[in-house]
């Protein structure tokens, strides 16, 4: 590349279309940024458009689609796209924040710092929004556990979510862990935040006011990350291991301080709006900002506090260095700033003020070196947006071919039970505790799902009866078997799980991992999935907030991860009390299966796994009968007629019923229907079903209520003291099957 | 009685801490910020878990040169009371108010679970309240909580009856497994020779709740005000 480190003027080192492509950039957009500025941009220039043009900044490629997605509810105070992170007013004067976002390209290449800042990341998203974060949660996804590959970053990007989560102080209180050979060059590291802010306190991302100035805060910036933005928007290849300067560094302790003195700057109302530096750097927050107040902005980077001696303008204007805000200050009220940073020991410099250009004018030393007009950098303005092609791939076909009948049942109790102890011990299904012992999931003393385990983590909103209910879903293997529909379940599995810890489903941000958008069939399912979205998340009213777009999770050699449309949810509970949790509370209590059986392994764990059908559809799933049976589950939550709610998922009817005896060792003994295949009954992956159980007193109580709510439902047997029970076979021991389940991904990592 | 709880930068349970003691002591606790040199004549100082200062070097090795603590170990040596809990168990050994040290767990990994510990005296004012030979289920977290000392320093922590709290099973039996970060004698809380210093690294703010499910710890801070102040 020929760069004059000396030279930075304007006029100066003017690029070509070969430099564009370097960086990311497709001819035709070389050609587009020419027009924009009406002369072949320079290096400092062009780099500004290839990260602000990169998918990972301006949704290129995904905004046609992303735009179908409903994002209005009556409880919606910013809509997706409008600020940071989505905001959700959850009553009493209170409002909830709440985003997830990728880190999974940085995870491939270094696990800790890719993941640690990851964390970092969607904390800011949270706090400068003005909102105390109170709970993070996250989903990881990664290839074969037997390879030694594999271990290595599941290690590593636990150590960095815990050691990053940990010192920030906010609970990690749940998630999803996931293996698949899919992942297993491109692991997938997502992470979820959610805090909460008084309304009409909030922060806003915008610059506006000719002549305010722009403060940075936080952490020096230094050569890391530089071109970090671009990086996540390509394949994963060989050479990768080569862009290890591409991953940012992460500060925890930084991070923690920035918060508190974030949040202070905020109360003591100097602050006209801020946004903080994730991808692409002072480059990103300097011309959203801008583009958002419809203003322009004069930047110093000289005057940027530089970890390194020399740093060259497009260093300062791209570095992703972690844990730092850009503030724009009312004039004339910087001493109040000042003062906090001080308190804090933060970094805190003047780099700039407010113009009325609509231009960023990027200064070195008195010298301009870059002026781009900052609307058409951004999402919205100039950014280019594309309809891509798409294409149904062959395997699609294939996968609806395949019939139960296929599948030779399995005959007799022992290979029953070497069917439940191979599902119990499956890394996709056994306790994730070798992981989340390692996040301080209690900090905040807020947590309520420590000692009563529930489908969602519930955080109670202190100061308040109310408490939030967040959850992460997707099983992607679902979606891999079919974009639309597999999408629609990740949607209603969240919204599963909120109602079975007892909330309401309000809104939800998405994390959209997929291959390479260039690819048709890729494309493809990309647009499934986001159809599938659309019509789940219209039919449980949770507009979506937000979120991110992550393009290219793939290896050149070994194709396309599942398509993974993470889906975070928030839920309410108006009230605390609401609070329910999965666990079997007494032996003698009634266990009923709320939906209705089918015969039906499609996609199952059990199918997939031990039977090694690697294609067949999504598992059988209707939209309707599943808010029906949400519907009735609610109902019987708020009239107080159960003990326990545990939605069936991965592992079917048996693992739900084992999950829900295993907290307090008790058991279960139920029948099977006969006119059903036994281990569809089990095993089977349906949707729409929820074990319930309820105390006998309340039995008349509770069928009654539920006849009233048009949802079939079965009485399947008892809670035991500890024995497992199926049609009159004693089964398995609690105790030790629990051992199993709790050890087994302890034994694979150690 | 007034408590006071520090605030050192990279605290992140002072909240936690304070919001227990109002609850029990019915009375608002001070802030003392690391910068300052004024304890504002509070009688009982918490040092709060997180990670003060970062906690980059080694766990409380920056925070007990702060000012307020040089103001801590002036009033611990006068015989006030101070409490740390987990960092600031670690702040307290580092500043030689506490004997013993605290080394990263045995497995090397940060762990955060219930565990159950056990009071081996109830001589000292945290644990008036609890019962001797009954577990109390309260969390950790932590991944520097291994609790050493020397030989020497062992057998007069023993002998002196300055063993606060042990790890053991939810029947209060103690065996390889319940030691949880590998302590020396599975001890998990210790007091000074004056019996007015007091670290522990489980979190009893974190059980003092009903909405989480757990009251164990409460019986702890409860205790706290049997003190008469000095």
């Amino acid at each position: 590349m020929r760069f004059n480190k000396k030279a930075t003027g304007v006029e100066q080192q003017l690029t070509t279309v070969e430099t564009a492509k370097k960086l990311g950039l497709l001819p035709e957009e070389f050609e587009k940024i020419k027009n924009i500025l009406g002369r072949t941009p320079n290096f400092t220039e062009l780099s500004i458009f290839s990260v602000m043009w990169s998918e990972h900044c301006s949704y290129k490629n995904s905004i046609v689609w992303l735009k179908t997605l409903p994002k209005k509810s009556a409880r919606m105070l910013a809509e997706a796209g409008e600020e940071n992170a989505g905001l959700v007013d959850i009553g009493g004067g209170l409002a909830c924040s709440f985003k997830i976002e990728s880190h999974n390209h940085p995870s491939a290449i270094e696990p800790y710092q890719g993941a640690a800042t990851g964390v970092g990341g969607i904390n800011r998203d949270i706090f400068t929004m003005g909102a105390r974060p109170i709970a993070q949660l996250n989903s990881l996804r990664f290839g074969n556990i037997q390879n030694d590959k594999t271990k290595r970053l599941l290690k590593g990007v636990v150590k960095g979510i815990g050691d990053y989560g940990n010192a920030f102080g906010i609970p990690t209180v749940g998630g999803e862990l996931y293996f698949d050979e899919c992942y297993n060059v491109n692991p997938l590291v997502n992470a979820f935040s959610a805090g909460i802010v008084e309304v009409g306190k909030t922060a806003s991302a915008i610059a506006e006011g000719v002549g305010n100035p722009v403060f940075i805060v936080g952490s020096a910036t230094g050569k890391d990350g530089i071109h970090g933005a671009t990086f996540a928007s390509e394949d994963i290849t060989e050479a990768s291991a080569e862009k290890l300067p591409s991953v940012q560094v992460g500060d925890p302790f930084q991070e923690k301080l920035l918060l508190e003195a974030t949040l202070e700057v905020l109360e003591s109302g100097c602050v006209v709006g801020m946004q903080d530096m994730g991808a692409a750097g002072i480059t990103c927050s300097t011309s959203e900002m801008s583009a958002k107040g419809e203003s322009g902005m004069e930047v110093w980077l000289d005057k940027v506090p530089t970890r390194q001696k020399d740093m060259v303008p497009f260093e300062i204007l791209l570095s992703e260095s972690q844990e730092r805000m850009l503030i724009v200050v009312h004039k004339g009220q910087e001493d109040k700033i000042k003062a906090i940073c001080d308190k804090w020991d933060l970094y805190c410099a003047q780099i700039g003020e407010v113009t009325d250009t609509k231009r960023l004018k990027y200064y070195m030393h008195g010298e301009l070196v870059a002026d781009v007009p900052a609307e058409d950098l951004v999402l919205g303005g100039g950014a280019p947006v594309y309809h891509r092609e798409y294409r149904e791939p062959a395997y699609f076909k294939e996968a609806q071919q395949f019939s139960i009948d296929q599948v030779t049942e399995p005959k007799g109790l022992e290979e029953y039970r070497k069917i439940a102890e191979f599902l119990a011990s499956h890394p996709n299904i056994c306790s994730r505790r070798w992981v989340y012992h390692q996040y301080d999931s209690m900090v905040g003393t807020a947590t309520m799902t420590t000692n009563r385990p529930s489908d969602a983590a519930i955080v109670k909103v202190k100061g308040s009866d109310k408490a939030i209910s967040i959850t992460v879903d997707c099983n992607s293997r679902y979606v891999n078997a079919n974009p639309e529909e597999g999408c629609a379940i990740a949607v209603a599995e969240a919204a599963r799980n909120i109602v079975c810890s007892g909330g309401e489903p309000v809104a939800i941000t998405n994390c959209l991992n997929f291959g390479n958008p260039y690819v048709p069939e890729v494309y493809w399912q990309f647009v499934g999935a986001i159809k599938g979205m659309k019509k789940a998340c219209e039919k449980f009213e949770t507009p979506v907030t937000g979120g991110n777009v992550s393009f290219y999770n793939q290896s050149s050699d070994e194709g396309p991860v599942f398509p993974t449309p993470t889906i975070g949810m928030l839920g309410i509970l108006e009230n605390k009390e609401l609070a329910t949790t999965l666990a079997f509370q007494n032996a003698g209590d009634l266990i009923y299966l709320v939906g209705a059986a089918q015969n039906d392994i499609n996609s199952s764990e059990y199918l997939y796994s031990y039977h090694g059908v690697k294609l067949s559809p999504s598992p059988a799933f209707d939209l309707e009968t599943e808010y029906q049976v949400q519907d009735a589950t609610k109902h019987l939550i708020r009239e107080k007629l159960v003990q326990s709610v545990h939605d069936i998922s991965d592992g079917g009817l048996y693992i739900a019923l084992l999950e829900s005896a295993m907290p307090q060792n008790l058991g279960f003994d139920i029948q099977t229907d006969s006119t059903f295949r036994k281990d569809a009954y089990l095993f089977g992956e349906s949707q729409s079903r929820i074990v319930i159980s309820v105390a006998p007193a309340q039995q008349a109580a509770f069928e009654s209520a539920l006849k009233g709510q048009n949802t079939a439902f079965t009485l399947l047997g008892t809670v035991t003291t500890g024995e497992c029970r199926i049609d009159n076979e004693a089964f398995q021991n609690t105790v030790e099957i629990k051992k199993l389940y709790d050890t087994a991904l302890e034994k694979l990592m150690n | 009685m007034k408590f006071g709880v520090v605030i050192f930068p990279g605290s992140n349970c002072d909240q936690d801490v304070i919001q227990v003691l109002e609850r029990v002591s019915n009375k608002p606790v001070a802030r003392l910020w690391h910068k300052d040199h004024d304890l504002q004549s509070c009688d009982f100082i918490v040092l709060p878990g997180g990670f003060s200062y970062g906690d980059y070097l080694r766990s409380g090795a920056i925070a007990r040169f702060s000012p307020i603590m040089q103001e801590v170990i002036g009033h611990a040596n006068k015989g006030g009371y101070v409490m740390g809990i987990c960092n600031g168990f670690q702040i307290l050994t580092e500043a030689g108010l506490l004997p013993g040290a605290l080394l990263r767990n045995t497995e090397q990994k940060f762990i955060c679970r219930n565990v159950h510990i056990r009071p081996e005296t109830t001589d000292l004012l945290p644990t008036r309240r609890l019962e001797k030979g009954k577990a109390y289920q309260v969390p950790i977290a932590h991944g520097e909580g291994r609790f050493y000392a020397d030989a020497d320093t062992l057998q007069r922590i023993k002998d002196q009856d300055q063993v606060m709290f042990r790890y053991c099973n939810s029947h209060a039996a103690i065996a390889p497994d319940t030691n949880c970060n590998g302590s020396i004698e599975s001890i998990a809380g210790i007091s000074n020779e004056g019996r007015n210093v007091f670290g522990m690294m489980p979190h009893p703010e974190r059980a003092a709740d009903p909405d989480l499910g757990n009251m164990d710890g409460l019986l702890i801070f409860e205790s706290l005000l049997e003190a008469v102040p000095a």
